[in-house]
């Protein structure tokens, strides 16, 4: 009777001994790599809107404060999107008749808002609220990034429970002066510990690490 | 067939000591006899198995409909929101229990008659984990966030509360999974080889014989493999006691009137191993029957175990005794009510006193010897010890959930179609497992009891090594 088993099925063995360890850890750290990459969390992904609005040429170009056009962002839990009538007062009649500015018109002649696309989306189950942030020092670019060098705006945070922890854990490590809020490239002038400290305790920023801080 | 041929007949107890093993028994017939179930089927097991099929059928319905419902389908609500799926979590684990037991306290004690049993034990034990598993997860309500149990770096940035003896629970359990697994394994390893060496056709040979890893039976291989057994033994031994402490802090440490008692993990590991070895006599004394291991599962198996249980049951009786005596010790009223009151006169009495006379009184039987090997006797009595220790488990979460602190609170728990659907399809994946592993699995171990028919001198081997010496 021949060998049930040929020499080969040696080499089976042992590779199969390093598959099962592989599928054991490489599987697991593989899926834990996953999550954390821009792919699965929508990072960096332009979202393509109704009409090719570049933040640089506004922000950079022409120094408009981001609270121009997202007005309630101090007073509202959203940071409000500005309706058409905002756009069109500063564009000369020249810029709005070219056939970028079409969706604008159209807008504009139908008293219908332009459909912007949501960039920076949380779950439903997340209760956010621009307003508090904004009061109590977080820069717009902690979380949006450097939208004044975006062609096409794209989520820049991870936006996973983990990231929105960090700073819920250790505020005074992110906090600004409330003037510097909307500032684009902030850098502190004194080191951040310091500072954060000292606006940690006038501005009454507290660790909110409770659950129903924002699953309510 | 000498050895199939003697051992279908009962031998009527005679007297003790009895012999751990019966008869001459060469070991190549303890080969083919005891590999003999792998090779043919029955009417009964084909019978069996439909039974068991229909019945995980029923758990497979049962727990889609949970999933895709949500639990509100099942009878728990505020404040008993534990119920049916946590009784069945501790009944299931706890049966698990006897297992280890037997095979690694055992094994560590020298008792050289787990040899015959220890196999379908640590098959019971796996099978019954793979049962207890389910509860808890289904229990999460979201089950296929059960992941969220195991401390990884998540990206929520936030772990298991430590804290909580739910996390300790999935250790806990994990750990005696894995352990279980790799002893039970382990322990076939020579008896795959076994069954590799005899398979009728060529792809059985090579199914056991990837199983068997190779295993020659050379003086090299048994040397490393008595110390790895042992070793995984003393390694699986502190489980059985750990394992089962754990799951009664997830009562002890909650503050309950019922629950939050120091008694808990002691009086919960006794109950564990108490109701695995009930599980063990119902599953042995028909095994032993249909394969005719008359001869290897001897009075002396039962008795000894019956014995355990007796024990088992003493000890049972005490924790309870000593429950109800600190209630009213403690001179505090929660204390009182639940222990004076509410469980013996409560809306539950009838699964209190079910429980108190089958946990308590059925072991008694195990005083008189003609019992203690009597298998009609030792068949009910384990079902009824195992029904006892369900409703145990169901008085200890009711009847302390369902009487909450405010009068206006209290709630009623009565269990749906679907709870009762769960549980007796558990019953019916339990029977399905088994089943499978009785057909395709060496249910006894054939190694531990050639080398015993070779210690005790029963192999027959005396005349031939007589007459080759000569």
């Amino acid at each position: 009777m021949p060998a049930l088993f040929p020499p080969w099925t040696n080499v089976v063995a042992r590779a199969s001994l390093i598959a099962a360890v592989v599928l054991v850890v490489g599987v697991p750290a593989a899926l834990m790599a996953w999550v954390r990459a821009p792919n699965a969390t929508r990072r960096y992904e332009p979202v393509a809107q109704p009409i090719a609005f570049d933040h640089r040429v506004h922000v950079v170009g022409e120094h408009i404060d981001c609270r121009y056009c997202h007005f309630s962002v101090e007073r509202s839990s959203t940071a409000g999107i500005p309706p058409t009538s905002t756009c069109v007062p500063c564009h000369s009649q020249t810029l709005l008749g070219s056939s970028t500015f079409a969706p604008v018109r159209r807008s504009m002649e139908a008293n219908t808002p332009l459909q912007w696309k949501r960039v920076t989306s949380l779950p439903g189950f997340v209760y956010f609220n621009h307003a508090i942030h904004v009061n109590k020092g977080v820069g717009c670019e902690s979380c949006h990034g450097r939208v004044d060098q975006m062609a096409t705006v794209y989520q820049a945070a991870p936006l996973t429970m983990g990231w929105c922890l960090s700073c819920h854990r250790y505020p005074a490590a992110f906090v600004r002066p409330r003037a510097e809020v909307t500032a684009m490239g902030y850098a502190p002038r004194q080191p951040q510990r310091v500072i954060g400290a000292r606006l940690v305790r006038e501005y009454h920023v507290r660790r909110l690490t409770n659950c129903t801080t924002c699953h309510r | 067939m000498s050895a199939a041929a003697r051992p279908l007949v009962e031998q009527p107890p005679d007297r003790e000591p009895w012999p751990v093993m019966r008869g001459e028994h060469p070991a190549a017939a303890l080969t083919d006899h005891l590999l003999a179930p792998l090779w043919r089927s029955s009417p009964t097991w084909w019978l069996l198995f439909g039974l068991s099929s229909l019945g995980t059928l029923l758990l497979l319905f049962t727990v889609t409909y949970t999933v895709a419902r949500g639990i509100g389908v099942w009878g728990n609500n505020i404040p008993v929101a534990w119920a049916f799926a946590i009784t069945n979590f501790v009944w299931w684990i706890g049966i698990g229990h006897a297992g280890t037991f037997i095979s690694a306290f055992l094994i560590l004690l020298n008792q050289r008659w787990r040899g015959s049993i220890n196999r379908v034990a640590e098959a019971m034990t796996i099978f019954a984990l793979v049962n207890a598993a389910l509860f808890p997860l289904l229990h999460l309500g979201r089950p296929w966030f059960f992941y969220w149990l195991i401390p990884y770096p998540a990206t929520m940035g936030v772990w298991p509360n430590f804290k909580s003896a739910l996390p300790w629970d999935v250790a806990a359990v994990t750990t005696y999974f894995t352990v279980s697994l790799l002893f039970w394994f382990l322990g076939l390893v020579p008896d795959l080889a076994s069954a590799r060496d005899r398979a009728p056709s060529r792809l059985k040979r090579l199914v056991y014989g990837v199983f068997a890893m190779g295993w020659r039976g050379s003086g090299f291989q048994w040397q490393r493999y008595r110390v790895a057994y042992v070793l995984l033994a003393a390694l699986a031994t502190p489980l059985v006691i750990s394992v089962h402490s754990v799951v009664s802090l997830d009562f002890s440490i909650a503050q309950l009137p019922g629950w939050h008692s120091t008694i808990f993990p002691p009086y919960f590991v006794v109950g564990a191993i108490y109701s695995g070895l009930a599980m063990v006599f119902v599953l042995l004394l028909p095994l032993r029957r249909a394969f005719g291991l008359y001869d290897i599962v001897t009075e002396a198996h039962l008795s000894a175990m019956a014995k355990l249980m007796l024990a088992m049951g003493l000890m049972l009786a005490y924790s309870y005794v000593v429950e109800i005596f600190m209630s009213w010790y403690s001179a505090d009223f929660a204390e009182q009510y639940t222990y004076l009151t509410a469980r013996p006169a409560g809306p539950y009495a009838i699964a209190y006193w079910i429980m108190t006379v089958l946990n308590v009184v059925t072991p008694q039987l195990f005083w008189v010897r003609r019992f203690r090997t009597s298998t009609r006797v030792l068949f009910l009595a384990s079902i009824g010890i195992l029904v006892g220790m369900w409703m145990e488990r169901f008085i200890i979460i009711v009847t302390s959930l369902n009487r909450d602190f405010l009068t206006s609170s209290w709630h009623i728990y009565m269990p749906t179609w679907v709870d009762w659907g769960i549980l007796a399809g558990s019953l019916g994946l339990f029977g399905f497992l088994f089943l499978l592993f009785v057909r395709f699995v060496p249910s006894v171990a054939i190694s531990e009891v050639k080398e015993l028919s070779i210690e005790l001198g029963r192999d027959g081997a005396e005349l031939a090594g007589a007459a080759g010496d000569a």
